[in-house]
Order: structure tokens, then sequence, then C-alpha cells
């Protein structure tokens, strides 16, 4: 099992003939993700040609793509200006999941996003987001295939990299993973740790869980408490930017430290006080994930 | 982005906020001579992105153009919490009857721009927050629908009880709330909202923070980013597009997506060093975006070492490794260079760098001891 994404995931890309939506089409199609379908408005009719020659056909509109490929996901590369647009309009095309890579959507675009695809219950992942795995099934996003492998572990994440960093780690001992999940490092995101915790915790193949969560926010406090309260398989913990000076934004737009709320002591002292294994470096993630396990 | 509080005011006032007049000056001739033209009691008042300007001493009440003077010159080229003052807003001082606070702010948990005002303005919301926070109304936008009438005037009541107020109060709410949206802000405060012995509602302090996400679509609010209010080091990474932030260490950190360039300096630290910068190269990085972050990370004389961390994702090792090389052919780079590169066309990033006689480690943790090594000589 996996969450999210798995053998049946359909997917089209939205932005497919883009810098990054074409190379990343073609990486995933390499890991074997069933590329169904592009969308590029002004494009419909041509063709993308996969990395071992395989043909996959470009649409104007989702509507169509999703009518014509049966596609159950979609996964967002196109820029900021037209990223909300796009997010809308895959919500409103019958998709389940709707896969946000983009960085530098407006807030307030996202703010109307969220509520479209709630009304629909529709799932975002995203946006400003890596983008999620399942070692064995399906990739979709930006991940790099090669430092991932199958196995117990699920991986959930605020940042792109750092999760990159983290499963390299678990997978250079020969722990795989269920799912690897990005969530973003937007203030408003579709998808946050609980909906993915939550789903791990319903995974019977998922035996352990990595959160690694970054300054900024309440998000990992919250998270701590719903494991603390909800979740019968442990969890290990990482926090980034214990350097991070207050009232300067590092990159992310939700990694800011604001008055005294969102210190990576304060979110590393609320993983503590609910039972989760705190790593003070990335490098000691594996180690607690062992001792779980053991 | 953070604008000036004048900046602010003028972005209020298009919404029909009503907010006292006001002009900038850069030296004390110039606020003498505004406040002349006042005629009045001025407020002189330092214009730095900062809170705690009062505290700091850079807001002052002057009774004549002689003390607005002598106010300004001393205020003009303070230091507020590390930035320089290089302007003052010179405003006629208003009679206050009372001080409410009134804010809009994009609220994580509710996906949505949320109202807070209180009763209780003129001093740190947060501090409300934190003692009394039954003073403290809360109320969250519903984006489908906008702020409605009914909830501006919720919020209106609780502020005040005269009928009179309430409804000039109902109007800001709902004047502010557009400003907000209108102006691509993630922040945006009046502290305090005045009133006054006459019985006006007015804006005398103004705070905004736009969403950097919102300016390619609007030029105006673009148009107010104020250079010399920021270091020049952040004027050219954000040009290059890259984000960077200055620190006080030694070792210069080029790190692809922002976590892991805090989870990077946080190993510097944990190792016994101290990183000089937070620098994320973004994603999809072409080899110019390299070269600009070196000749940014170059530029801090304290840099003893420079660190790469690069795990490709959307970015291409080979992208990176290019921008290396280039950049060490274009520019003069003293400080040692350590690299670690893995993921995306890691093979041909490493076969890059090796041509060129550099050599990269895979592993975080050992290029990150090898560098806080190097930069302590």
């Amino acid at each position: 099992m996996s969450i999210f994404i798995d053998n049946d995931t359909r997917l089209v890309v939205q932005g497919i003939t883009g810098r990054d939506g074409s190379f990343h089409t073609g990486q995933m199609m390499e890991y074997g993700t069933q590329v169904v379908a592009g969308v590029t408005p002004g494009k419909g009719g041509q063709i993308f040609e996969g990395p071992n020659g395989e043909t996959v056909p470009i649409f104007n509109a989702m509507d169509e793509a999703v009518a014509q490929t049966g596609a159950n996901t979609s996964v967002v590369y196109v820029p900021p200006a037209f990223a909300s647009d796009a997010i809308l309009e895959a919500v409103d095309s019958g998709v389940s999941l709707v896969v946000a890579i983009t960085e530098g959507v407006p807030v307030l675009d996202m703010a109307r996003a969220h509520a479209f695809a709630g009304d629909r219950g529709v799932r975002i992942l995203g946006p400003n987001c890596p983008g999620l795995l399942s070692p064995g099934k399906s990739k979709v996003g930006i991940l790099p295939a090669q430092i991932v492998t199958e196995g117990p572990i699920g991986v959930v994440s605020r940042s792109g990299t750092l999760t990159y960093e983290a499963v390299f780690q678990l997978t250079s001992v020969g722990l795989g993973q269920t799912t690897c999940v990005g969530i973003g490092g937007d203030p408003l995101i579709g998808t946050n740790f609980i909906d993915c915790l939550e789903a791990f915790e319903a995974d019977p193949e998922t035996a352990a869980v990595v959160m690694i969560g970054e300054i900024g926010g309440t998000d990992e406090q919250e998270a701590a408490a719903y494991v603390q309260a909800n979740m019968s398989k442990p969890v290990v913990g990482f926090i980034a930017g214990q350097t991070a000076p207050p009232g300067r934004q590092m990159g992310h737009a939700g990694a800011i430290i604001s008055g005294s709320a969102g210190t990576a002591e304060e979110k590393m002292k609320a993983f503590q006080d609910n039972g989760i294994a705190v790593a003070q470096r990335p490098a000691d993630i594996v180690g607690l994930i062992q001792d779980t396990l053991a | 982005m953070d604008i000036h509080e004048y900046q602010a005011k003028e972005r209020f006032a298009l919404a029909g906020i009503p907010v006292p007049p006001g002009r900038i000056a850069t030296t004390a001739d110039e606020a003498e001579a505004i406040a002349n033209e006042y005629g009045c009691a001025v407020m002189v008042k330092a214009q730095v992105h900062s809170g705690g300007r009062g505290k700091a001493g850079g807001v002052k009440y002057c009774n004549d153009a002689s003390e607005a003077r002598e106010h300004a010159s001393n205020i003009l080229g303070m230091d507020i919490n590390g930035l320089t003052v290089e302007k003052v807003l010179v405003t006629p001082a208003e009679d206050i009857e009372t001080e409410a606070y009134v804010g809009v702010l994009i609220d994580r948990k509710n996906q949505a721009a949320t109202f807070m005002v209180s009763p209780d303005g003129g001093m740190d919301i947060e501090e409300v927050a934190a003692s009394t926070p039954d003073r403290i109304r809360k109320l969250s936008v519903d984006p489908r629908y906008g702020l409605l009438p009914h909830q501006a005037l919720w919020l209106a009541n609780f502020l005040y009880d005269d009928p009179a107020l309430i409804k000039q109060a109902s109007k800001v709410v709902a004047q502010l709330y557009d400003s907000f949206v209108n102006s691509g802000a993630s922040m945006t405060e009046i502290n305090p909202l005045i009133t006054t012995p006459d019985g006006e509602v007015k804006a005398i302090d103004a705070k905004m923070t736009i969403d950097g996400n919102e300016l390619f679509r609007r030029p105006d609010v673009a148009g107010m980013r104020d250079l010399a209010a920021e270091p020049a080091s952040e004027t050219k990474a954000r040009e290059a597009g890259l984000s960077y932030v200055k620190l006080d260490g030694n070792v210069g950190c080029c790190v692809n997506g922002a976590g892991l360039a805090m989870a990077t300096m946080d190993l510097v630290k944990y190792y016994g060093g101290e990183p000089a910068n937070f620098l994320d190269i973004g994603g999809s990085s072409n080899p110019d975006k390299v070269v600009s972050a070196l000749e940014i990370i170059t530029s801090d004389p304290n840099v003893k070492a420079i660190l790469f961390n690069i795990f490709g994702g959307i970015t291409r090792c080979d992208d990176v490794a290019n921008g290396i090389v280039e950049a060490t052919k274009r520019i003069d780079i003293e400080p040692p260079i350590v690299i670690r590169l893995t993921g995306t066309n890691e093979d041909l990033g490493l076969q890059i760098l090796e041509e060129a006689g550099f050599s990269a480690y895979t592993s975080m943790d050992d290029v990150v001891e090898k560098a806080v090594e190097l930069a302590k000589g």
C-alpha cells in the first residue's frame, strides 16, 4: 500500500510543454508513472514523446484530457501567474488529487483555490511542493527517483530538498518508504501534516513515520498533538531552522518566526511532549527510526 | 515585502480610510519646513521596516517647527533594530480620545484572510492576546464571499458603544479588507485606530507587508520597494532570483531549497561553526544563478569558507556544477570551496566538477564538518 498515489494513478501533466514540465514528465515516465495526458492551452492535438518513445496526447483543456484518458490525478508545472487558474481548472475536471509544484503562487489566490477544492472534495497537495512518490508504484512531481526504495517508512515534510536528504539517508541503510510526501512551504497548503499522518496511520504497510518540519506557524505543534491522540505508529521528527533569527523570512513564505511563535525550539518541545522522538540533525533520523522498529 | 508607514497610509487612502495628512522629510530642514506649513503641533516618525519605533525613540511629538527640526535631526541616521533611519514622516498631531486595534493577516489554519480587532489599541497586539485574549475579536473572511457588511459591523461593535463611531469603524474595517486584497498584502494593521474628541475615527499608524508573489501583477505596489531600507546584498540576491539573508558567521552557505538551507545552517552550528548567511538558490536553477550566489557570498568579508550543499530535484546538478566552474573563471574567489552534490543529473555534475579540478562530497555531515574546519583556518 501507499498513500494518495499508487499503481492506479493515471496522471495528467498541466504545463507539459514547458522546460520543467517536459523534463519532469520524462523523469516520471522513466520511473513508471502512468502519464496519460498533458495539457497546454493552444497546443492541443500535439504529442509529447516519452523517454522510451511513448506518446502522450496533449489537450487544450483539463476536461477534454480527463474525459478522453480517464486521468484521476493532475500535476501542475504552470508558471505562477497562471497556476491558480490551472489548479481551479483541475479541481473542476474530475480528478481527485491535484499536485501543485509551482512556486510563487499569490497566497490570496490559494485561499480561493483551497475553498473551491474543499467544496468539491478534491485534494490539493502544495503549492510550492516537490510532490510525492510511492516507491515501486508511482511518482508525481519532482522527487528524485534514485534516492527511494520500497519499504515500511512514511515520510512527510514541509521542505523539498530536505525531504530528499532524509529519504536518501533512510535508503542508504536499507530503510525503504511506502510514500514520501512534500506538503510544501507556503502559508496556505492543501494537504497538511495531519492529513498525511492520518493516511499513514490507516496504511497497513506503513510501520513508522518521519515528519520533517521547519520554523513558522503552528502546524507541527498541532500535528504533534494529533500524533499523541490518534496514532499507534511511531513518529520521528526533525525541525529545520534552529539557527534562524526571528523576524527574517527564510526562503519559504511560511518560514518566519513572528514574535515568540514558530521557533524550532518550541516545535521540538511539542514533539518531545507528545511522544515524538526528535532528531537533532538529519543524520540522526535513521538511528531513531531503527530504534522505533527494534 | 515590507512597506513604510507612509506608503501603507497611501494604500489606505486609496481605499477611502481616513488618514491624517503627512509628508516625508529626509533632512531636518525639510522637516522644519513641512511643520511650518502645517502650522500646528506635529509628530515626527521614523520610517523603517521595524516594529518598536516608539520605544527606540524614533517617534516624537513636536510643539512647533523648531522642535520638529530638532527631533528630525536626532531621528534621521538613528539605528533602529539594525536599520538606519533615512526618512521621517511629518504629520499633524491628533487629539486622541480612544485607541483601538484593527488588523488583517493570512491565517494558516483557517486558510483565509483573518481580522483581529481590539478596543485596546496603541500597544502590541501580541501582548493583548497573551494577557487579555477576551479583548480580541477574530473573524476569518470566506474568500468566496469576501467581507460581508454584517461581519464588518460585528467587528466594529466590539470596538465602540457609540452608534456613530460604530458606523464609521465598520466602514474602515470594510475599506481595510479592500486595501488588503487590492494591495496583495499578507498582513496589514491600524494601530492605533483613534477616535478624536470631535467623534472622528482615523488611522494614525499603518503597517503593511506585501506577499512577494503578488508583485508581478501589481506594479504600483512593487514600485513601493525601498532599496535603501535593505542591505545591498539582499537586493542583488533578489534580482538574481535568489533568497538571501545575511547573518554574522564565517561559513558561506549556498544551498538549494529553504528547508535544506536552514538544516545546513543548523548543522554548521552543530559542528561548532557559525553560518555567514542563508542562501537558497531555488529550484530550476541555471548556471548564472550560481555565479550570482558566489558573487554575493564572496562580497561578505567575514566569509572564510564556502559550502555548497545541493540535493538535485528540480535543480539539476550539472547546472550547479557548470555555475561553480563558470563563477571561478569569472570572479576571483579567495575562500576555499567545498561541495556536496547529489540527486538529479548527479553523475553529469560530478564529472563537470572533476574535470575542473574540484572534488565533491556526497554526505552532508562530511561537507559541513570540512567547511567548519576550513573556516577556522
